[in-house]
């Protein structure tokens, strides 16, 4: 027994900054100046892309505008405004009706796409502060959406409220375990999450090509040839309470969406939870130290990145998809889109409700719909929009570059300022 | 630790290594599975089972014994044939045939394992040396696109392969640019560099083609053709439907494997390369140029991917449309993670994904929707080995970190 000999101590390697410890730095630094630049720049370096393809980049970004709907802040004027549930209308500044407005029409839409960025931007920003980076949330999205969708077409009896009850907890729980897949490799066996969250990813798109395609299990079997599941009952759909249900108008997942934010603030600044995932989030080691469960704060941050984004995927369906197709899930970028909306909005709470709005405004803008052809062919803007997504997340990456110049205007700045205070003091 | 492995190997003799008997595992799982395809076709389960539990057996013998990696990989052949066996003895004979033709199958699984082995390779440099390159799908994506597009342009493949290379160089630079000298988080860098690459691609794509597409008479990589029908026996024939008409990028596919095993493990460079990805600074002490040594590698990797991809477009199918790349890049990291890292490795693990696909494209005959899950297998074997469960795949030690100078 005495010739055991104890484990030797091998020397802690010198730990580079996480990501998230680099964020940290950030967002204590130069505050919402960053991420204004890194959005202006890449809607310059975009401008540039299209005027080097011989179109004018103004007139585009005016028509992408124009499409998203935020004009309508400007169109002031006395309208009226009916009240829900009662006959009663109150004045009001602006235009709510849809028919009359065109741009409200717009809001409308630009805030639907708005509302599942909001989630997988939270899925992402909870991970990034728990130190881990969460590529998986396209995966999570769409685990949630085939859960709901699921639901949403099956008991179709079911009482409304419980039934989207039902179909919204499902549906984030799946996103939450696929997640934890990836929070239980990194904690247990310390695999990678970007590795396992890539994976995750393509294994949930394979999934559900196989399970809403030809003769798949959850096909709708009505028509054979289409790969399309069942549509959802009446009774799980959303209320819609701005717009025509019929025309996709704006549903109450708008005001989950804000709860949820709301939830993310609360969580990690009120709670023991939001403290530990901190704590690990800045340094694991001195989180171990301070006895904190660091195995238990992966898993559980990223067990609650994908309950956001599961139920992102729920909304979707039970707001204004209401079935989901193979080609839903073969094109859909919303998960991935969510690492610009987290990355842009530096991991606050905020910073996530903003630039959600901003990239969904983004896709809203560029759609087919909304661009006129003769401005800009909108196949040609929608990609438009996943180059600045790119440039924005390039940017994003550069933290260094723009801090640095931030930190030398700050300097110069500041040296300017002693000096003339200097100047002020000595006599003349 | 060393003084048991000495012992257990002292007191066993050569031939029962654990390491052979994993081997033996593995042999046994592919017999299993064998007996019951054409020609022999074994119509009873009992064979598969059979020959499965021997395989398993074998399998947890050399993992007890310490040989981990092969063990539990003999365990879980061993497992498949049994679970696929089955499957087979009960479906007719007649879809069987159709569907597993080996030859066919074969040539099938080095169309699409070429791409994957280009861009592996290309990932395996630019970790090697210590940056995380989840890029690879972008760069074969812009391989594809700007591949097709000079080659269409220039009237030649050549010039095709030649702008390929340059898009990929030029992406991989920005990346390296990004992570290497502003320290950008390496993850967050590559995953830009993926969209950039969707939307410049798409951008230029609907800009010089529109909604028609790119036209059908694009000029190709030419098929290497080789009469192997003068070698005598079955074998001549057989060998003449695998390898008799594969395209010249397959071939370059395995030139690139051994030349590339040869720069990364028997030459000066690929030492440095090694070294600048497990302790740049004590490779920076030596007096190695740690950036130089990282740019190039990421700048080759960029290549590589990108041939990878006009491979797709220009080689395979003749044809791009908007992502059309769908994850291989993803696969080729999932195959340079499941080869540790190795060419060979990482080669072994393209050709087990080419199969699977080839397999799953031409599975529907037989069950119908089902073979789409077998696309997903990549995935989860990669997972599965990232788990530990067959031997952990363990990167280079500084990969993912920026180097400062001091």
């Amino acid at each position: 027994m005495s010739e055991q000999v104890p484990p030797v101590q091998q020397p802690a390697p010198v730990q580079e900054p996480s990501t998230a410890a680099r964020l940290g730095a950030l967002q204590r630094a130069g505050g919402i100046i960053p991420p204004i630049l890194t959005a202006v720049l890449a809607f310059f370096v975009g401008g540039l892309i299209v005027m080097a393809t011989g179109h004018n980049p103004l007139t585009t970004y005016k028509e992408i505008f124009a499409g998203t709907g935020l004009n309508w802040f400007f169109q002031f004027g006395s309208y009226d405004m009916g009240l829900p549930y009662t006959d009663a209308t109150i004045p009001f500044f602006w235009n709510v009706n849809d028919i009359e407005s065109e741009a409200a029409f717009n809001l409308q839409q630009t805030l639907l796409v708005s509302i599942p960025l909001v989630f997988t931007g939270l899925a992402v920003a909870f991970a990034f502060r728990c130190g881990m980076f969460n590529i998986g949330g396209q995966g999570q999205y769409i685990v949630g959406a085939m859960v709901s969708v699921w639901v949403g077409s099956s008991w179709v009896d079911m009482n409304s409220g419980l039934h989207i009850f039902l179909a919204i907890a499902l549906a984030s729980l799946a996103g939450a375990a696929w997640a934890g897949i990836a929070g239980f490799l990194k904690a247990t066996v310390g695999a990678h999450e970007v590795i396992t969250t890539i994976m995750l990813n393509w294994i949930a798109y394979w999934i559900g090509n196989f399970a809403f395609g030809q003769q798949g299990p959850l096909q709708n079997k009505v028509n054979e040839s289409v790969p399309v599941s069942s549509d959802i009952a009446e009774g799980a759909k959303l209320h819609v309470f701005w717009g025509d249900p019929l025309l996709q108008g704006l549903h109450i997942g708008f005001f989950i969406a804000i709860a949820a934010l709301v939830a993310y603030w609360l969580t990690l600044t009120r709670t023991t939870l939001g403290y530990e995932v901190r704590a690990v989030g800045f340094n694991p080691e001195a989180a171990r130290y301070g006895g904190i469960n660091v195995a238990r704060s992966y898993i559980l941050a990223m067990g609650i990145a994908g309950l956001f984004a599961g139920m992102g995927g729920a909304l979707d369906i039970l707001g204004w998809q209401f079935r989901l197709g193979v080609i839903d899930i073969q094109s859909s970028q919303i998960g991935f889109i969510g690492i610009a909306v987290a990355l842009l909005g530096r991991n606050t709470a905020i910073g996530v409700a903003l630039s959600a709005l901003l990239f969904g405004a983004l896709l809203n803008g560029t759609s087919t719909r909304n661009l006129d052809p003769e401005v800009s062919q909108p196949e040609l803007a929608g990609n438009l929009t996943l180059m600045i997504q790119a440039l924005v997340v390039l940017f994003v990456g550069a933290d260094l570059l723009i801090l640095g110049v931030w930190a030398r205007a700050r300097r110069l700045g500041g040296r300017g300022r002693r000096d003339r205070a200097r100047a002020a003091e000595a006599p003349t | 630790m060393i003084a048991r492995a000495e012992r257990a190997g002292l007191s066993m003799e050569r031939a029962f290594t654990p390491r052979n008997f994993a081997i033996a595992g593995i042999v046994l799982a592919v017999i299993g599975f064998w007996v019951v395809l054409p020609p022999l076709t074994q119509r009873s389960i009992l064979w598969p089972i059979f020959f499965g539990i021997l395989a398993i057996f074998c399998g947890i013998a050399a993992v007890t014994r310490g040989a981990r990696r092969l063990g539990w990989s003999a365990v879980a052949l061993g497992l498949a044939s049994i679970g696929l066996g089955i499957l087979a003895t009960r479906s007719s004979v007649g879809h069987l045939d159709s569907v597993v033709v080996w030859s066919a199958l074969l040539a099938s699984m080095l169309r699409y394992a070429t791409p994957l082995t280009f861009a592996a390779i290309g990932g395996m440099f630019s970790e090697r040396s210590g940056v995380v390159n989840i890029a690879l799908e972008g760069m074969m994506l812009a391989g594809a696109f700007f591949g097709i597009l000079a080659a269409q342009k220039s009237g030649s493949w050549a010039f095709g392969l030649l702008a390929a290379m340059i898009a990929g160089a030029v992406l991989a630079l920005i990346h390296a640019f990004f992570s290497i000298h502003l320290r950008a988080d390496q993850i967050v860098s590559g995953t830009a560099i993926n969209f950039l690459a969707l939307g410049v691609t798409g951008y230029f794509f609907i800009d010089v083609y529109g909604e028609l597409g790119t036209p059908s008479d694009i000029p190709r990589i030419p098929d290497v053709h080789l009469s192997l029908d003068s070698i005598p026996g079955g074998l001549g024939n057989f060998l003449d439907d695998v390898f008799g008409q594969l395209n010249l990028m397959i071939w370059l596919s395995f030139l690139l494997l051994i030349v590339s095993y040869i720069v990364m493990f028997k030459t000066p460079i690929g030492l440095r390369i090694r070294s600048v990805g497990e302790h740049p600074r004590a490779a920076d002490t030596v007096g190695i140029n740690v950036y130089l040594v990282r740019y190039a590698s990421v700048t080759v990797s960029g290549i590589l991917a990108a041939l990878g991809g006009a491979y797709l477009s220009i080689g395979f199918l003749g044809s791009f449309n908007e992502g059309m790349t769908a994850g291989r890049g993803f696969i080729a990291l999932a195959a340079l993670i499941f080869g540790a890292w190795r060419p060979f490795g990482a080669f072994s693990a393209c050709l087990l994904f080419g199969f699977s696909s080839a397999l799953a494209q031409r599975l529907p005959e037989y069950s119908g929707s089902a073979a789409t899950l077998f696309q997903a297998l990549p995935y989860v074997l990669t997972l599965i080995a990232v788990a530990g469960v067959i031997g952990r795949s363990i990167p280079p030690a500084a990969v993912g970190r920026p180097y400062r100078k001091q």
